[in-house]
């Protein structure tokens, strides 16, 4: 039996531009986040990872629009909703962490009014209380002496403290879904050592389920309990961690774990660069996106799209070299 | 040129030697009340060889790099270039100087003038030396257009035109131009997807076999570092705390903030690390630095006895591979 889903995106399609002219930076995106378990979005720029964040939110402005497919979170329609119910959502059901928490946080309010004005608009408190909640937030994540540094102001703050008070307010209202959009990106690896496993144990404390959107594989292969690759607004290839990193089946997943391992390991690994760029989304290449860059390319690729092809029920990529791999056995 | 002396004569490849580099802010000039940016450093770069600068924010390496750069003018020390004070010297031999030695940084399209072409852009570094006529300048750019990978036809576009990566290839295209000795390398491909960083890192390993180039190699990430660079010298509040070989360095760190360093990068094999493993230091490497403590010595997880009350010297502690702390001198064994 599996476990109730918490947040189920299916079919999720987001477009720039108008229905002739336009990009649709997110192309048909489907997954679903359980509790407790940490799910990896992970690609390039531009692949559509932090507007598949934003489309799930409804946060994405104009000139973009979501056009099409359906997020529930636990059973309710969020793409029914008016925006007003939207923000009864966004910061209590779900807890948001961007990259730049200096520019997340407002620079004219203390630490403590920004998590109490997040306390305060999702649920009746006093100002006391708030406070008092505040300072026991600050505290669960690492801000010593709390209680006084309230007071204090975002430019106070060195990055990793700021991603903390992030954090706190992020969780502030239980949410059941923490959405992360590259939170250590920004971040020494010493301090991002120390924000990951915050994040990793207050999930593990709450039960949350956590989307984790990142381009570094590393911090994938340390944090994430499934991944989703993206590629060029699509979902190139799903599976359970250590298959991701031990037997990918999609080219693009492949080719950039040979860039890390190149980047990464000895001078005895070769640098092994993918050639070309991602594709102008504007202008999207007929059939299969990764087509141009592959390998491994067959015609058939160039023509048609590829959809996601189940390798288990933990996997699935979207490349014709799953149907031939199954027929040779 | 007047030979200003030091102690020890650096090896005969030696290109560039930093003798006791120091640059203070936000203090009175001459004073030490201010931030110590760069504190007392010495580096020697061999020809053709690559050496990494690690550390993390505000360690000093950027710092350090625009010194090394005479783009800053230092409180102390100096910088040779093949023997000569880069550092003291008339302006006009400066510019000379200049030529040997070339910087690429992070963020390529802001480092390039907007309004130009990318075929002046190149060329720019030349026509400011008063060096060749239009024509050859524009010859030469269009030959290091197709040596960096570009097409030479793409002169007459503008920066925007190209993505991150072309423009980081446009950027190592100038900083070639004026055929130098030394190229500075500043987060060069930190901010590049890592498809285009792979990319751009056999660009620069491919030019410095074709050209015996040297490198100054900066970066926060020291996993790049690991991959391309001979040596290895991590900065800590302004100071180098450990220079050695690239390999030695990362696989027997002799300084405990290099093995802090090395165990918080997380590894792309779920198999060999989890969120669990990564390693853990204390606080945050800001604050005052004790003039007689270890810099390092509020967060070290081995601080024992000498380490607040002695600064620790860089010692040699195998050849060629020095570190600056307690731990490594005979008597703490």
């Amino acid at each position: 039996m599996s476990a109730p889903a918490s947040l189920v995106v299916t079919d999720l399609r987001t477009r720039f531009g108008s229905d002739r002219v336009g990009a649709t930076v997110v192309d048909g995106v489907t997954f679903t986040l359980l509790p407790g378990r940490t799910t990896a979005l992970v690609g390039e720029s531009g692949c559509g990872k932090s507007a598949t964040a934003l489309s799930l939110m409804r946060l994405i402005d104009k000139p973009g629009r979501i056009i099409g497919g359906s997020v529930t979170l636990n059973g309710r329609d969020l793409l029914g909703l008016s925006e007003s119910e939207m923000e009864q959502v966004r910061g209590a059901a779900i807890g948001m962490i961007f990259q730049d928490p200096l520019t997340s946080l407002n620079p004219a309010l203390t630490i403590g009014q920004q998590i109490v004005e997040t306390l305060q608009a999702h649920r009746p408190m006093s100002r006391a209380d708030a406070d008092r909640t505040a300072i026991d937030l600050l505290t669960r994540v690492g801000v010593t002496d709390a209680a006084r540094r309230i007071g204090d102001y975002p430019h106070h703050f060195s990055g990793g403290m700021r991603q903390r008070v992030l954090i706190a307010a992020a969780i502030s209202c239980s949410p059941s879904v923490i959405i992360a959009d590259e939170p250590t990106t920004a971040l020494d690896v010493t301090v991002q050592a120390k924000i990951l496993r915050l994040l990793h144990d207050l999930q593990g404390a709450m039960g949350a389920s956590l989307l984790l959107i990142t381009h570094d594989l590393g911090v994938v292969a340390s944090m994430a309990d499934e991944v989703l690759v993206m590629y060029a607004g699509r979902i190139v290839e799903r599976a359970d961690v250590d298959t991701l990193f031990h037997d990918p089946r999609h080219p693009y997943t492949k080719a950039l774990l040979a860039c890390v391992a190149g980047i990464e390991d000895d001078r005895s690994v070769p640098l092994e660069p993918i050639g070309g760029s991602a594709p102008d989304l504007w202008n999207p290449p007929v059939g299969c996106r990764f087509a141009p860059r592959c390998p491994v390319v067959q015609d058939v690729c160039r023509s048609q799209d590829q959809p996601l092809r189940r390798i288990s029920a933990e996997h699935e990529a979207a490349c014709i070299l799953v149907e031939e791999d199954r027929m040779h056995g | 040129m007047a030979e200003t002396s030091i102690a020890t004569t650096p090896p005969p490849d030696t290109l560039l030697e930093v003798v006791g580099l120091s640059k203070s802010f936000g203090g009175r000039r001459g004073r030490t009340s201010g931030i110590r940016a760069v504190a007392d450093v010495d580096l020697t770069l061999r020809r053709g060889e690559t050496l990494g600068l690690v550390g993390e924010s505000g360690c000093g390496k950027s710092t350090l790099s625009r010194l090394i750069l005479s783009l800053l003018e230092p409180d102390a020390g100096q910088v040779r270039i093949a023997g000569i004070d880069f550092t003291h010297a008339p302006e006009r031999h400066r510019r000379e100087l200049r030529r040997r030695i070339q910087v690429v940084f992070q963020d390529a399209l802001s480092s390039l003038n907007p309004r130009m072409t990318i075929g002046a852009n190149i060329a720019e570094p030349m026509r400011l030396q008063g060096l060749g006529s239009a024509a050859l300048r524009r010859t030469e750019a269009r030959r290091l257009l197709g040596l960096v990978g570009l097409r030479p036809e793409h002169e007459d576009r503008y920066p925007h035109e190209f993505s991150g990566g072309q423009c980081q290839r446009i950027a190592i295209a100038r900083a070639l131009m004026l055929q130098p000795e030394i190229i500075v390398f500043d987060e060069a491909v930190s901010a590049l997807d890592v498809s285009i960083r792979a990319q751009i890192l056999r660009l620069i390993l491919d030019l410095q076999r074709q050209f015996g180039l040297s490198y100054i190699f900066i970066s926060h990430d020291l996993g790049v570092i690991k991959r391309i660079c001979d040596r290895i010298a991590v900065m800590y509040l302004g100071q180098i705390v450990e220079i050695g070989p690239a390999e030695t360095v990362c696989r027997a760190p002799r300084h405990p903030y290099t093995a802090a360093l090395l165990r918080a990068i997380p590894i792309a094999d779920p198999r060999r690390m989890r969120v669990s493993d990564l390693g853990q230091i204390e606080g945050d490497a800001v604050g005052a630095v004790k003039p007689d403590a270890c810099p390092f010595a509020p967060r070290c997880p081995k601080q024992f006895d000498p380490c607040d009350k002695r600064r620790p010297a860089l010692i040699d502690v195998a050849p060629g591979h020095q570190a600056a702390c307690h731990l490594n001198e005979p008597e703490a064994c």
